[in-house]
């Protein structure tokens, strides 16, 4: 019993597995026509909440509500989402038409309204000439439009994917996610997508909710995760490669870490500065070098170990006394191993963090 | 431009290519052939002085050469044993048992194969509170010896008023195939992918649009395992038949014992192997049949994919 413009709402939820507390207590709002990315890493119950959302589970607490209904015992076919999974799930014996003609047959649809709703899905996934055939005589990217497609002709408010795109290669995973995109502008639904892949994430999502061990550790959009990551797990988790952390103290705004001296005048503190211990959280292409080094106001020297060079990009992996740091500079860049570099840190898109509470400060 | 005449060009010229040659009779063949024709001869040597038998008349078998082909081929013998051989005071054959094992064989098959499918169905799909309790006691059932049970069911089948009838031993044949079938569809369907199901209940199919729409034409070869475990096992029980029918409804099996054990007369070898070629001949034309589908249904069954 809910009045907000909310598609789906998660109220405590708790899903146990006999002993095993997969989902504890967890709350999340999605909003109307909202691309929501569940990401993190494989076994942390992101299918298992996305199976709560659909009924496939049952839920040992809580509450699930889309478009302000409780479906909490609803069946998953009363709930009005549709599904893709990561294997395809088509039905083999079936033909295309038959796969996406199933559910509509179920619900008693008239069968001139059956064959309109194909057709019009048939179409936005170009998958036409494929109807006749049967699964089993299509490659891996035409079964998942077809999968797709299955969730599109039963018109329903929310979809929801559970790694459609990890069974394909590089190639065709781009492509569908490119069209994945541009399905979601087009049709303005609300889409839960769960990935473990962060360009997934980060190209698709309107917001994205970091999940580790049944709960979710920071829901925003993919910039704001990116640049203000509120815990070391997030900021760990999204970049690659990944964030550099060092170790330090933090007195009057100021960084220090051994010889290095960081003034954070230009930071936002999120309840004003406190002094203590802090971990310095700094993305490898915002240690700069050469010239742009210079005008930063902390500066170190570091020794290079090892340098890879991508083409776009040169990746470079030093050390600062005891601790690692990735660097990430332009391509053709003539640096070499045994170098010793003057690196600026960018402090503006830097990020700090309490070791103990492993929170941004 | 290739030198032609370069020691590297005549090897690549001379030197072997393609399939490696292979001879016929290397020592491994021979052993490998060697083997398998002397089982195979060792196991179709009975089978074929039945045969032999079964066209010879009585004089030519009182000669006592059991391996040579008869000298004059009868039919004489099959017709006898089909339609003639005396068991008791019937003299009508083996047709009656023949169609007595064929209304036991029928329901029993459905029937088991049936509610089998749909309990394995049930435990690999629908995990129920107390489904795993089930499934164990079902499997327990299993190991138990069924000659345990031969008594209490006299008595159940007494108290139900079918001691004695068709049905008396369908229902026997059903409860007793129930265990290793219900494993063998269960083990089957949780072989399946998971999603599939996940898919079709998002779909909105139920337990019966589920069950028949989507697993059944995915499953067709265990169904001919089935078939083929509850045919042969059905047709050649003896014991069960022999218990809980009477003369009147007796199966094949019985009554061919009847017929071979029979003491009025002389013993007609010719007609007792025509007997009992014609009681194996079902099972053995469903294994011919189906003998491919079997292996791949029984390979589909055991590996999970
Ligand atoms: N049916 C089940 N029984 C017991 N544990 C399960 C079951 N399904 C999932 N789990 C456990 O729940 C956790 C979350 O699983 P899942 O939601 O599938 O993770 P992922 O984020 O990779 O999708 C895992 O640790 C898994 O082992
Ligand atoms: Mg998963």
């Amino acid at each position: 019993m809910t009045t907000t413009s909310n598609s789906v709402e998660i109220r405590d939820l708790d899903l146990h597995f006999g002993a095993v507390k997969v989902l504890q207590k967890l709350n999340l709002d999605i909003n109307e026509g909202e691309f929501l990315v569940l990401l993190g890493s494989s076994g942390c119950g992101k299918s298992t909440l996305l199976n709560c959302i659909a009924g496939l589970l049952d839920v040992t607490d809580g509450q699930v509500f889309i478009k302000g209904q409780n479906v909490t015992w609803k069946e998953p076919s009363e709930r009005g989402i549709g599904m893709v999974f990561q294997s395809y799930a088509l039905y083999p014996q079936m033909t295309v038409e038959g796969n996406l003609s199933f559910g509509l047959k179920n619900a008693r649809i008239p069968a001139d309204e059956i064959k309109k709703r194909v057709a019009r899905a048939a179409e936005v996934l170009q998958i036409e000439p494929l109807l006749k055939r049967k699964p089993g005589a299509l490659s891996g990217g035409q079964r998942q439009r077809v999968a797709i497609g299955r969730a599109l002709v039963r018109d329903v408010d929310v979809f929801l994917f559970d790694e459609p795109l990890s069974n394909l290669d590089a190639k065709l995973r781009a492509d569908l996610r490119v069209e994945l995109k541009r399905l979601h502008q087009q049709l303005q639904n609300t889409m839960i997508y769960v990935t473990h892949d962060q360009v997934e994430a980060m190209t698709l999502a309107d917001r994205i909710a970091i999940m580790k061990g049944g709960k979710i550790m920071q829901l925003a959009s993919p910039e704001e995760i990116y640049n203000q990551p509120q815990n070391l797990y997030v900021a760990g988790f999204i970049g690659s490669p990944a964030m550099n952390f060092i170790q330090g103290t933090l007195t009057n705004t100021t960084f220090a870490a051994s010889a290095l001296q960081l003034p954070m005048d230009d930071y936002a503190f999120q309840n004003g500065p406190s002094d203590g211990p802090a971990i310095l959280g700094i993305r490898p292409e915002h240690i700069l070098i050469g010239e742009r080094a210079a005008s930063c106001a902390g500066q170190a020297e570091v020794s290079v170990d090892l340098v890879e060079g991508l083409g776009s990009d040169t990746l470079i992996y030093a050390r600062y006394g005891t601790q690692q740091i990735r660097i990430r500079t332009e391509g053709n860049s003539r640096i070499k191993s045994g170098d010793v570099l003057n690196v600026g840190f960018d402090t503006r898109c830097s990020s700090l963090f309490d070791p103990t509470t492993e929170n941004r400060i | 431009m290739v030198d032609l005449t370069s020691p590297v060009h005549d090897r690549i010229v001379d030197g072997p290519r393609g399939a490696k040659p292979k001879s016929r009779l290397s020592r491994r063949n021979i052993f490998l052939y060697g083997t398998l024709l002397l089982i195979s001869v060792y196991y179709l040597l009975p089978l074929y002085v039945m045969i032999m038998t079964s066209l010879k008349g009585m004089p030519e078998i009182r000669l006592g050469n059991i391996f040579s082909p008869p000298v004059e081929v009868t039919f004489e013998p099959w017709v006898k044993a089909w339609s003639q051989a005396c068991t008791g005071i019937n003299c009508d054959g083996l047709s009656r048992g023949f169609w007595n094992s064929v209304q036991i064989l029928l329901p029993s098959v459905i029937l088991s194969i049936g509610i089998a499918s749909v309990n394995g169905y049930a435990l690999a799909n629908w995990r129920f509170k107390g489904s795993e309790v089930f499934f164990t006691i079902l499997i327990i059932g299993a190991f138990i010896p069924y000659q345990t049970m031969i008594y209490p069911l006299v008595i159940l089948l007494r108290e139900i008023k079918l001691m004695g009838s068709v049905w008396g031993l369908v229902l026997v044949h059903s409860v007793f195939g129930m265990p290793i079938l219900t494993l063998l569809f269960r083990n089957y369907f949780t072989s399946l992918p998971e999603e599939l199901f996940k898919a079709a209940r998002v779909d909105g199919a139920g337990f019966w649009g589920i069950y028949l729409r989507v697993m059944l034409p995915m499953s067709i070869p265990i169904f001919v395992v089935a078939i083929i475990l509850q045919v042969t096992g059905i047709w050649n029980d003896f014991l069960f038949g022999v218990i809980y029918t009477k003369p009147e409804t007796y199966p094949m099996t019985v009554q061919l014992n009847n017929i071979v054990n029979s003491v009025q007369g002389v013993k007609e070898y010719n007609v007792n192997m025509a007997a009992t070629l014609l009681t194996g001949l079902v099972p053995l034309i469903i294994y011919f049949a189906s003998g491919k589908l079997f292996v791949r249904g029984i390979a589909a069954g055991a590996v999970k994919g």
